[in-house]
C-alpha cells in the first residue's frame, strides 16, 4: 500500500470480497535523514512516493478498510536492487527503470517472502495489469491492464510463473476512473490523490544530481557523427537518447543525442532521423511462459513505457538474449530502457534493450 | 484473543485513572491558576495529584514539576540544570549512559552542539554502568551525569546510588530517566541520593501527556517552557488538569500495590521467559537477569528478522515490539544492545517482552506455546 489511489482501493476491493488482508507498506529509504536534511545536505533528496505522508495515507485507508496495516523496512533491498542498479546504469551511459527492479526485485520477491511468513497466499498490488490461468496450457498469463491508458504490464515483464502465482491486481479489469468511483464508493480519503508519474526516490529533474552524488562522473565532449567536437558535458549520465534539450549547443539544425559512450565519455548528436533503427538486441530476456520460443515470433513490441507498440519479430538468441527486428524503423532505442513483447492483450516476455 | 506485552511503550489506564481523567475533564474544567471557586476545584486536583506523585518517589510535594511527560521531564533536567550552569560555573561536560533513551541522548547531542562536550558511558555485556566507567569519566568539569533507572529495552537495573555518589564527589549533578523504573521497584529519591528525577504517567497505567520532573530543593534550574508562573516559574503553561489528575491516581494504586503486583507479574515473566528458552531453539535473553525490572524480558532469535516475528506475532493477537517503540520503522540496530557489545545480528532479532498487571498465566503460556511454531516458520523461509 504506497497510499495512491491504486494500492489502496486494491486492498478495498480484494477485503469487500471478503479476503483475509494485510495491508504492508514498504519503508524504502530513511524518513527521519530526509527530515535532518538541510540545504547543504541533498544527498537525501527524494521523490514525491512513499513520504511519510504517503505511509499515513495507506494507515489511514488500513483503518477505514479495516484491515491491519504494517511497515515493512527494505532500506537495504531496495539500495541493493533499485537505488545502485540505477546509479550504475546511468554511469554506463544507459537509461535505467527503476520500476522493473522495484517489482521483480521488491514487491514480487521480498515481500512475497515477507507474506508467506504471515500465511498470505498472495501479493496484491495497486498495478494495472491482469493474470491469468490458462488452463489449457496450465500457465499463468500476463495481460494488459483494461484501462489502455494505464496499462503497466510493462514494468512487469520480468515475473516468473512462480510470481505470476502469487500476484494479484484487483483494479487491472478497471479504468482509472472507475477505481477512483470505488474508492470514493469505500469512502478513502485517498480517492481524489494525484498520482506520482516521476521515479519515486528521485525528485523531479534531480536524477542527474542523485547519480553525481553517488558516481565519480567524469566530464567529455559531445561530438557529431563526424567525430567533429562541438562541445563538452559534466557526465554522461545526464543525457539519454533522443534529448535534445539541455545540451548547449548552437546548431543550424535541431540536434538530438544519438549515442552515448561511458568509456570515452562522449556524446554522439545528429539530426534527428539519426535516431531510426531497424533493429535492437535485448538482455536479461523474461518469456513469461517460461519456455523459450524455437523459431521467430510475430509480437508488437514496445521500446519505453510512452511508446506506440511496433509490429516486429522477436527471435530468442540464448537463454536470455533475444533479437528485434522492426517492420518500420524506430526513433531513439535507447539502452537501459526495457522492450516488451505482446501478443494482443498478452505479454510474451521482455527483456533490457542493449 | 489480544494479548498485550509492551508495556514499557504504553499501558493501559486503570478504570480508576479513567475516572479521574473524565471527571476532572469534565466537572472540574477550571483553570487552576485562577482566584474563583472553578480555579480552586482544579488547583486542589494538582494539589492531591502532587502529594501522590511525590509519595510514590519517596519526595515533597513542592519537589515535583508536572510536564508532558517523560521526553519533556529530561528536557528540563537537562537542558535547565545546563542553562543554570552555564551562567554559575565554568564546568562544560556532560555524561551520560550510552543506554539512555532518545530524549536523553538526543538533548544532550544536542547540548553538545552548543558547546557542551558530552562524554557516553559504556555498558557491560549485561547492560550495566559499571561505578569505575563513571568514576574515569568524570572530571572537576563536570556538570551533570545522567544515567537511567532501568532500560527500557532490556529492563536492567542501573546501580545509581553508587553513581550519583562519584558524581556528587566530583560536585556534578545528577539526574536519573526513572520512566521505566518508577510504580515497578519501590523508589527514593533520599535512597538514591540524586538530584533530578523524570517519570510519565502512561507507563504506569496513568493517562498520555503527563509526566513530571522531581528537582532536589535548592537545585539550580532555569525554566526551559517560558511562560506564567505556573509549576512555581519552572514550567509555563496551564497545567494539563485531567492528565495530572489521572497521574495521581496512578500513583496512589502504584502504591499501595506495588509489592504484590511486582511479584505476580515477575512471576509471569520468569515463566514466559523459561517457556521461550526451553521450546525455542536458538533464543537468549539479553542483559542481566538481576537485577532488573519484574515486567521486561528482551530475547535474541538466531536466524530471524525481528520485524517479521513482531508483524506475524500481531496477526496471531500477541503485541510486543523490538526494543523501543521509538525506534520503531527503522533498521537501525538496537543502540542498547550494540553498546552491550552483542553482535549485529543479535541487535536485529531481538523482541522485547514487557508484562503488566493485564497479563496472566493463559496468555503467557499462549504465548509461549505460539512463539516456537512462528519462530520455526521464519527460519524456514530465510533458508530459502
Amino acid at each position: 500500500m504506497s497510499g495512491g489511489v491504486d494500492s489502496s482501493v486494491a486492498a478495498g476491493l480484494l477485503a469487500r470480497q471478503g479476503h483475509d488482508v494485510i495491508g504492508l507498506s514498504m519503508q524504502l529509504y530513511d524518513h527521519s535523514a530526509r527530515a535532518e536534511s538541510t540545504q547543504s545536505n541533498r544527498d537525501v533528496t527524494f521523490g514525491s512516493c512513499c513520504t511519510l505522508d504517503d505511509l499515513r495515507d495507506a494507515r489511514r485507508v488500513a483503518g477505514a478498510i479495516g484491515i491491519p496495516h504494517y511497515i515493512v523496512n527494505f532500506e537495504r533491498q531496495f539500495q541493493e536492487h533499485v537505488v545502485s542498479d540505477f546509479v550504475r546504469e546511468y554511469a554506463a551511459g544507459r537509461t535505467p527503470i527503476p520500476c522493473v527492479h522495484c517489482n521483480g526485485d521488491l514487491k514480487f520477491a521480498s515481500l512475497v517472502e515477507r507474506a508467506q511468513a504471515f500465511d498470505a497466499e498472495a501479493v496484491a498490488t495497486g498495478h494495472y495489469a491482469q493474470v491469468e490461468f490458462d488452463a489449457a496450457t496450465r500457465r499463468y498469463l500476463l495481460k494488459r491492464g483494461a484501462d489502455a491508458r494505464k496499462d503497466q504490464s510493462y514494468f512487469l515483464f520480468t515475473l516468473s510463473q512462480a510470481q505470476l502465482a502469487r500476484a494479484r491486481f484487483p483494479v487491472g479489469a478497471l479504468d482509472k476512473a472507475a477505481v477512483r468511483e470505488e474508492a470514493r464508493r469505500l469512502g478513502l480519503s485517498v480517492a481524489e490523490k494525484h498520482e506520482s508519474q516521476e521515479i519515486c526516490f528521485v525528485a523531479s529533474g534531480e536524477h542527474s544530481a542523485f547519480v553525481g552524488r553517488r558516481a565519480e562522473m567524469p566530464s567529455g565532449i559531445i561530438r557529431d557523427r563526424e567525430g567533429r567536437v562541438l562541445g563538452r558535458h559534466d557526465g554522461v549520465h545526464r543525457f539519454t537518447i533522443g534529448q535534445r534539450k539541455g545540451l548547449g549547443l548552437a546548431a543550424g539544425i535541431p540536434l538530438y543525442v544519438v549515442d552515448i559512450d561511458a568509456a570515452s565519455a562522449s556524446v554522439t548528436v545528429g539530426p534527428k532521423d539519426a535516431l531510426d533503427r531497424d533493429a535492437l538486441t535485448a538482455s536479461g530476456v523474461n518469456w513469461i511462459s517460461g519456455e523459450i520460443p524455437a523459431g521467430p515470433v510475430r509480437a508488437s513490441a514496445r521500446i519505453r513505457y510512452r511508446h506506440r507498440e511496433a509490429p516486429a519479430t522477436v527471435t530468442a538468441l540464448d537463454v536470455d538474449r533475444a533479437r528485434v527486428v522492426f517492420d518500420e524503423p524506430q526513433t531513439a532505442v535507447t539502452p537501459g530502457q526495457a522492450v516488451v513483447f505482446y501478443d494482443g492483450e498478452v505479454v510474451l516476455g521482455g527483456g533490457w534493450i542493449d | 484473543m489480544r494479548a498485550y506485552f509492551d508495556h514499557n511503550a504504553t499501558t493501559p489506564p486503570a478504570p480508576e485513572v479513567v475516572e479521574a481523567v473524565v471527571r476532572a475533564l469534565r466537572d472540574d474544567f477550571g483553570n487552576p491558576s485562577s482566584v474563583h471557586h472553578f480555579g480552586q476545584r482544579a488547583k486542589a486536583l494538582l494539589d492531591e495529584a502532587r502529594t501522590d506523585v511525590a509519595a510514590l518517589i519517596g519526595a515533597e510535594p513542592a519537589e515535583i514539576v508536572f510536564t508532558s511527560g517523560g521526553t519533556e521531564a529530561d528536557n528540563l533536567a537537562l537542558r535547565g540544570a545546563a542553562e543554570a550552569i552555564e551562567s554559575a560555573s565554568s564546568r562544560r561536560q556532560l555524561i551520560a549512559s550510552s543506554i539512555e533513551h532518545e530524549a536523553v541522548l538526543n538533548t544532550v547531542k544536542a547540548l553538545g552542539r552548543r558547546g557542551w562536550t558530552v562524554t557516553l558511558l559504556p555498558v557491560d555485556a549485561t547492560g550495566i554502568v559499571t561505578p569505575g566507567s563513571l568514576a574515569a569519566a568524570v572530571t572537576d568539569q563536570t556538570a551533570l551525569v545522567s544515567v537511567m533507572h532501568a532500560n527500557n529495552e532490556i529492563g536492567t537495573i542501573q546501580p545509581i546510588a553508587d553513581l550519583a555518589a562519584i558524581a556528587h564527589a566530583h560536585g556534578a549533578l545528577f539526574h536519573t530517566d526513572a520512566v521505566q523504573s518508577a510504580a515497578k521497584i519501590p523508589l527514593s529519591v533520599g535512597t538514591l541520593g540524586i538530584d533530578l528525577l523524570a517519570i510519565s504517567a502512561h507507563k504506569f497505567n496513568g493517562p498520555k501527556g503527563a509526566g513530571a520532573l522531581w528537582i532536589r530543593r535548592g537545585t539550580r534550574l532555569v525554566s526551559t517552557m517560558t511562560g506564567g508562573k505556573h509549576e512555581r516559574s519552572r514550567r509555563g503553561g496551564t497545567e494539563n488538569v485531567p492528565g495530572i489528575a489521572g497521574m495521581g491516581v496512578a500513583a496512589r494504586l502504584a502504591r499501595t500495590k506495588l509489592a504484590s503486583d511486582a511479584v505476580r507479574i515477575a512471576s509471569l515473566r520468569d515463566r514466559l521467559e523459561t517457556a521461550v528458552l526451553a521450546r525455542v531453539p536458538g533464543a537468549a535473553v539479553n542483559g542481566a537477569l538481576t537485577p532488573r525490572v519484574p515486567n521486561t524480558t528482551n530475547i535474541s532469535f538466531e536466524g530471524i528478522e525481528a520485524e517479521s516475528l513482531l508483524i506475524a506475532l500481531d496477526l496471531e493477537g500477541f503485541a510486543v515490539s523490538t526494543g523501543s517503540a521509538c525506534s520503531s520503522g527503522t533498521l537501525e540496530p538496537s543502540h542498547v544492545l550494540r553498546a552491550m557489545g552483542l553482535p549485529t545480528h543479535r541487535t536485529q532479532n531481538s523482541i522485547r517482552f514487557s508484562l503488566g498487571y493485564g497479563n496472566d498465566e493463559a496468555q503467557v503460556d499462549a504465548l509461549a506455546a505460539k512463539l516456537p511454531v512462528v519462530v520455526e516458520k521464519l527460519r524456514l523461509l530465510v533458508r530459502r
